[in-house]
């Protein structure tokens, strides 16, 4: 009897790689256009305060922006092959690529704080005392949209780690195979994203001064 | 099951490359915003951006491997994301 209420209805196989496909870029959509409304912000106030966002931006430290924008395209690289090497059934290599995706993506965090740390040392952070008493309303505007673009962009970093996560482990258990590849395409996808975003706000606020 | 089939295997050699080409462009950046350039560096400056920009969802998100209409499904984003920016900027440069 109990047998019959838990009788397993085989479902039919709802893998659709083609539809996962589609969300995702739907996600990937409404994530471009909400960086893409910040970036229209930045570029009126650049537009209406040009000598105040060129003397903060100077503040910028154009090393680790560069470190950082290069260590993100290395990443972007590495769990790109490691589709690559799903759909070749190489499974450990596969999991190899996407932890070295996963640590260059914690790198990346690291040097994030450091640069930070560097800001709220030199008493800048949003509202703090120096930028409300020393700066100008456009250097006020640069570092807070600094903050709230970079930290968004930070916050992107680590839901893209979680998501490697559950990729590491889809892939190590043969949930994820190259029968069944979307978990790891989409993870991709979405690192590929974090790593769009950032190609743009590296020269838009490191190297334009 | 043919849909599969055709699923495309893109060789890791390929991927070096476009990071290659993705750090060269990445250097260039740096080397051409440090030239005193006047208003041109934001532009030179985007310009490497949407190269860059390109290269990545071609090759790393596979968009050269997709149907077509995901390609115009991007496409149309960027568009309207263009539009937005022209219509604001119509707005601001020609206030008085």
């Amino acid at each position: 009897m109990a047998e019959h209420q838990h009788a397993h209805v085989e479902h039919p196989d709802m893998y659709d790689p083609e539809s996962s496909k589609i969300g995702m870029w739907l996600f990937i959509f409404t994530e471009l256009l909400l960086f893409g409304g910040l970036f229209i912000v930045y570029s009126v106030y650049r537009y209406l305060n040009p000598d105040a966002f060129h003397l903060a931006a100077e503040e910028l430290n154009t090393f680790i922006g560069a470190f950082n924008t290069v260590i993100l395209l290395v990443s972007s690289m590495t769990i790109a092959m490691s589709t690559t090497a799903l759909q070749k059934g190489h499974k450990k290599v596969a999991i190899a690529l996407v932890v070295i995706t996963f640590i260059i993506g914690i790198g990346f965090l690291v040097n994030k704080y450091f640069e930070w740390g560097v800001k709220f040392s030199h008493g800048i952070w949003p509202g703090s005392e120096q930028m409300l008493n020393e700066m100008s309303q456009g250097e006020i505007l640069f570092f807070g949209l600094y903050f709230v673009m970079t930290g968004l962009h930070a916050l992107h970093i680590i839901v893209g780690l979680i998501i490697m996560g559950f990729a590491i482990k889809g892939v190590a258990n043969g949930k994820v195979n190259a029968k069944r590849p979307s978990l790891l395409d989409n993870c991709g996808l979405y690192w590929h994203l974090v790593d769009l975003i950032w190609i743009f706000l590296f020269p838009l606020f490191y190297l334009i001064h | 099951m043919s849909e599969d089939k055709h699923h495309h295997i893109v060789p890791y050699r390929l991927y070096v490359i476009v990071l290659l080409a993705l750090l060269a462009l990445t250097f260039g950046s740096i080397g051409i915003t440090s030239i005193e350039l006047g208003e041109f560096t934001v532009a030179a400056a985007l310009l490497f951006a949407v190269v860059k920009s390109a290269l990545v969802l071609t090759y790393f998100m596979h968009l050269k491997y997709d149907k077509p209409y995901i390609k115009l499904m991007v496409a149309f984003v960027f568009a309207i994301f263009v539009v937005v920016i022209v219509i604001t900027f119509l707005d601001y440069l020609y206030r008085v």
